[in-house]
């Protein structure tokens, strides 16, 4: 029987799947990225094919994807991390009209069309504000480990707000509110809800339509799931593959290639690099910034009396 | 008599004041570091004047400044620090048309009319990589103190460039650097140009009129002075050491004096005694 994988290379964590011919996921793999990339696209693949029980010569076709897409280089072609994320999710849940994915250094909000298409997407990879990584911050200054964030912040009576916008700031900022006497689960709520605020703020600019289909690595935070949960007033499709939908979507590019030789992931692509053409260089703040930085006004009783 | 008045600049990391006289002369300065009790901050400073000869009660008036003005139990007005920003440089370069002050948590750019007022001005302190913190986390990252990031940067040969936007990403970006063998000074000088480009933008949105006055605590880092330079093409004031510094202190010292002047002028000065506030 033929198959083919899929290998999505994070900033944080590379996975890899591989799947038969009757989309099913038969092997998969995680691994950390570290600083040599094709090294750990090389292991994340060896490790998925191993899982299926196969060898890496079974393997008919191969797509890259994620943010080291182009160091998949026994991969057969790359596709961007957004229609990957955006057929994985459609795949797996079939009315996903609106993607949300949170990852180690980026967070993506992807709007779906029929057959899983993108209609429209908006990104934030610039500013560590709002993904994964301002959770590690977090994490870091309070000393908890990553895994135990989401229980320890759902038990919060009185969560605290993050006022600050960057992931610098916000570490003092929380050891500002320790220092204040507050409690560390009530700390680690107000981060959890400062990231799930400018997570809606990104899903606002391609329109929220349900269902929503919430992927990447922070899913396997319960708090997150909840609060995003009660923010947008819907559950959102979380699937215990949440984490390799990337992965999922590139494979199915892959059965796509590997069946009809043309069509499917080469034209996944030509739709990427057009709506990839919207993405502006930043200026001082991205572009893709919920919070860009704008004039604050003075205030009018400070000048008056001079 | 003579008038003395004070400035009092509750910052962030740091609490300066200064004390000046009616010719404008700068009797005494004083920086302590702020922590977490703002109102305990400045009493150290006044209290630090003291020992230098000025006591409270040689205080004609006081004028807070900075994050902590409102909470200076001992002003008689609170000021933005944009407003005293923009009167300090004004005062020490009278043909400033722009300032620009970095500082560790904040960057602020300032259009000043030929009077010292602020006609123009926009914030940096929602993101760490436009303001000092940036360079910073750079040093950091890199195994050096802060202290050391302005002789470090003026090594460099063949500075590289920093395009992560984010100060947290750019800790990627500077170990991918540092493996495939850049010299640290390289890379420190490659964030300085990074902080002095995003400096010279937020210029740029009040308008680039010159003469250019810079202020606060990165003027003292001569590396990001030249890189400010070099992107501005232009020559720029830069304050002497510590008065860049003290430019929020000393222009609210002044607005100070020009406030008591104004009294006086009204027929309102000198106060008569108060006892707990209450005219006697």
């Amino acid at each position: 029987m033929m198959h083919v994988a899929g290998v999505d290379v994070g900033s944080t964590q590379t996975k890899a799947v591989v799947v038969d011919i009757r989309r099913r996921v038969v092997g998969k793999s995680l691994v950390d990225t570290g600083a040599i990339i094709t090294a750990a696209a090389q292991s994340a693949f060896d490790a998925a094919v191993e899982d299926a029980g196969l060898e890496a010569a079974d393997i008919a076709y191969v797509v890259g994807t994620g943010y080291g897409r182009y160091k998949v280089t026994f991969g057969d072609t790359q596709v961007t991390e957004i229609s990957c994320h955006a057929r994985g999710a459609r795949y797996l849940f079939p009315d996903t009209r609106t993607v949300l994915d949170i990852g180690g250094q980026d967070t993506k909000a992807i709007k779906v069309g029929d057959e899983g298409s993108v209609l429209d997407f908006c990104m934030n990879d610039k500013c560590a504000a709002g993904t994964g990584r301002f959770l590690g911050a977090g994490a870091f200054a309070l000393d908890i480990p990553l895994g135990e964030l989401g229980p320890l912040a759902l038990r919060a009576r009185s969560p605290v707000k993050i006022t600050t916008t960057c992931t610098v700031f916000a570490e003092s900022e929380i050891i500002n509110w320790l220092a204040r006497g507050k409690k560390v689960e009530d700390v680690l709520m107000g981060v959890h809800q400062a990231i799930a605020t400018r997570s809606l703020s990104l899903l606002r600019r391609v329109g929220v339509e349900e269902e929503i289909t919430f992927t990447g690595g922070v899913t396997r935070n319960v708090a997150m799931v909840q609060i995003l949960e009660q923010m947008l007033e819907t559950r959102l499709n979380v699937s215990p593959e949440a984490h390799y939908m990337g992965a999922i979507g590139a494979s199915l590019f892959a059965l796509d290639q590997a069946e009809s030789g043309a069509a499917g992931a080469l034209e996944a692509l030509t739709i990427e690099s057009r709506l990839d053409s919207k993405r502006s260089e930043p200026e001082l703040c991205s572009s893709a910034c919920p919070n860009p930085i704008i004039p604050k006004r003075m205030r009018d009783e400070e000048v008056a009396h001079l | 008599m003579s008038v003395r008045t004070a400035g009092i600049d509750v910052g962030a990391t740091y609490t300066k004041a200064i004390v000046i006289d009616s010719v404008r002369q700068v009797l005494a300065m004083t920086m302590v570091k702020t922590g977490f009790d703002l109102a305990g901050a400045s009493e150290k400073a006044l209290a630090e004047l003291g020992r230098q000869g000025i006591e409270r009660g040689d205080l004609d008036y006081v004028a807070s400044t900075g994050y902590g003005r409102y909470v200076v139990p001992a002003r008689d007005l609170q000021i933005t620090e944009l407003t005293c920003h923009a009167r300090g440089a004004s005062f020490l370069h009278p043909a400033t048309r722009t300032v620009l002050d970095v500082g560790g948590q904040t960057v602020k750019a300032i259009r000043v009319d030929e009077r010292g007022k602020v006609r123009a001005f926009r914030l940096n302190d929602k993101c760490a990589a436009g303001t000092g913190a940036f360079l910073e986390k750079t040093a950091r990252y890199m195994g050096f103190d802060p202290t050391q990031i302005g002789e470090l940067a003026l090594r460099s040969r063949e500075p590289v460039t920093i395009s992560s936007v984010c100060a947290v990403f750019a800790e990627s970006e500077v170990i991918n650097h540092l493996t495939s063998g850049t010299p640290p000074e390289d890379i420190m000088y490659g964030a300085v140009r990074s902080l002095a480009g995003r400096a010279v933008q937020l210029m740029k949105r009040v308008g680039l009129e010159p003469e250019y006055t810079f202020a606060g605590g990165m003027s003292r880092n001569e590396a990001f002075v030249k890189a400010l330079g070099l992107a501005l093409k232009a020559p720029v004031n830069v304050l002497p050491d510590p008065m860049g510094q003290y430019n929020g202190a000393l222009g609210a010292a002044l607005l100070a004096l020009d406030r008591v002047n104004k009294l006086r002028a009204a027929g309102e000065w000198p106060r008569r005694a108060t006892v707990h506030g209450v005219v006697a």
